[in-house]
């Protein structure tokens, strides 16, 4: 009997899981990806979009060209999941019944529950950090302003990479001299992890990028040009760039398979769902209080894909568990980065700022599209 | 004078920055010198909480480790 697998998700956890269950399942299961647009898309590559050091059109793919030939793409949106009767049902009303289904649906960005906040900028997505690069473009001094308007957000270290990047495209111009840059932090610190954060710092002061602690964004008013926050303080700006707030997906939300934000409750170590069998959930899409990010996708998914793959052929479920690793670049500009690493038992290191870790990152930003997705890194 | 609770937050499980954010909205709730108290399991949160209390001026008037829990009463500032 062949099983039928269903991954609702084409990122980067989705199809790279999709890929390695049907490398491993001999035959046993067949492997279906649902995806709203069919476009894979490389989202770290959105903070190099929104300072002009990338061309959007190298961070998309289509999803077809990334699967395997015997996984099956339907590119349409799920709407609703029953797992009780184990089927999924797209927009058009089609059912598809699963044995098995992984939730690699991700996040979505929700800046509307930012009072105020309709027309301010971010580059959390495509179309906003085209839209931010636009604004730069055209900017000849005054204040920018990034903040912080809701916990958690996708990649912790992009809103620091941002103001170095952006301090980098400024003096680029010949305009830094004209302008403010201030970083609003929801902790007292640059960053929440507290080595990463006495790293930076000082890279802060020495570009002369002003850092806010305890700030944590409530509301703007776009005539006035402030942003307030939870804490009480305002912060007047020129162009003001927010991390807006993240959910999980609506089909999540509208299946009751999520907590009140559409985060998906698994087990830290298995990725199974805590209160449904035959389903299970990886990066961005989970609860799991880590990083937001494509790397804990990309671990989660040969997890997610073994315990699947012995699921379908009937075996018991393997031994090897995610132990919460998480590994990020942090760009610190002037062609330098470090990175920061961690899982469950060991806490974060980040080497001092190279421009060896800067190259890695680009390096692997350009191999991506023929290592990841094809679970061709372990 | 009695000490009440006005509001009692558990933050056990989430990981930082969380406790101290879910803390500043519901002190935002809060009437002057009402009390908040939350539960947490982050050792993280021990000195968030100290400079969180310390830089906005609402007094952190207990910090405490009780069976892995750490429990904090924060007094929402007289205006």
């Amino acid at each position: 009997m062949v099983s039928e697998v269903v991954v609702l998700g084409g990122g980067v956890g989705g199809t790279m899981c999709a890929n390695l269950i049907a490398k491993h399942s001999q035959g046993r299961a067949h492997v279906t990806v649902v995806d709203a647009s069919g476009t894979h898309v490389y989202q770290p590559g959105f903070l190099y979009v929104a300072v002009g050091k990338e061309r959007p059109a190298t961070l998309q793919h289509p999803e077809t060209s990334l699967l395997r030939s015997d996984v099956s793409l339907v590119i349409e949106r799920a709407t609703r999941v029953d797992p009780a009767a184990q089927t999924v049902v797209l927009e058009s009303g089609r059912k598809l019944q699963y044995d098995q289904l992984l939730l690699a649906t991700g996040s979505r960005t929700v800046m509307e529950e930012v009072p105020g906040a309709k027309d301010v900028y971010d580059f959390y997505t495509m179309s906003g950090a085209i839209r931010l690069f636009d604004a730069l473009k055209t900017f000849e001094g005054g204040t920018i302003v990034l903040g912080v308007a809701g916990i958690p957000y996708k990649c912790p270290p992009a809103p620091v990479e941002f103001v170095f990047l952006l301090h980098d495209y400024l003096k680029a111009r010949g305009i830094r001299d004209k302008a403010q840059i201030k970083l609003l932090s929801p902790l007292n610190r640059a960053f929440t992890i507290e080595a990463t954060s006495k790293l930076v710092q000082p890279i802060l002061a020495e570009r002369g990028i002003e850092l806010t602690g305890f700030f944590n964004v409530e509301s703007v008013d776009p005539v006035a040009k402030t942003v307030t926050s939870l804490e009480g303080e305002t912060v007047g700006y020129d162009l003001l760039v927010l991390v807006p707030p993240h959910r999980g997906q609506q089909v999540i939300e509208d299946s009751g398979l999520g907590d009140e934000r559409g985060w998906v409750p698994v087990d830290k170590n298995t990725l199974k769902h805590t209160k449904f069998e035959h389903v299970w959930a990886i990066g961005d899409t989970t609860n799991i209080p880590i990083s937001k990010s494509g790397s804990v996708a990309h671990y989660e998914a040969s997890v997610a894909a073994a315990a699947i793959t012995a699921a379908a052929k009937g075996e018991a479920p393997p031994e090897h568990v995610y132990d919460g690793k998480v590994m990020c670049f942090l760009e610190t500009g002037q062609g330098q980065a470090t990175t920061i690493r961690f899982d469950y038992d060991h806490p974060p290191v980040s080497p001092t700022p190279s421009r060896l870790w800067h190259w890695a990152k680009l390096l692997f930003n350009k191999t991506y599209w023929h290592t990841v997705p094809q679970g061709r890194l372990p | 004078m009695s000490i009440t609770i006005a509001k009692s937050l558990d933050l056990k499980g989430l990981s930082c920055p969380l406790p101290i954010i879910k803390t500043a909205k519901a002190m935002k709730e809060l009437a002057p010198g009402e009390l908040l108290e939350a539960f947490a399991t982050d050792p993280g949160s021990v000195p968030d909480f100290k400079a969180w209390a310390k830089s906005t001026g609402n007094p952190l008037l207990e910090s405490g480790l009780e069976g892995g829990v750490y429990h904090f009463v924060l007094k929402k500032k007289e205006i």
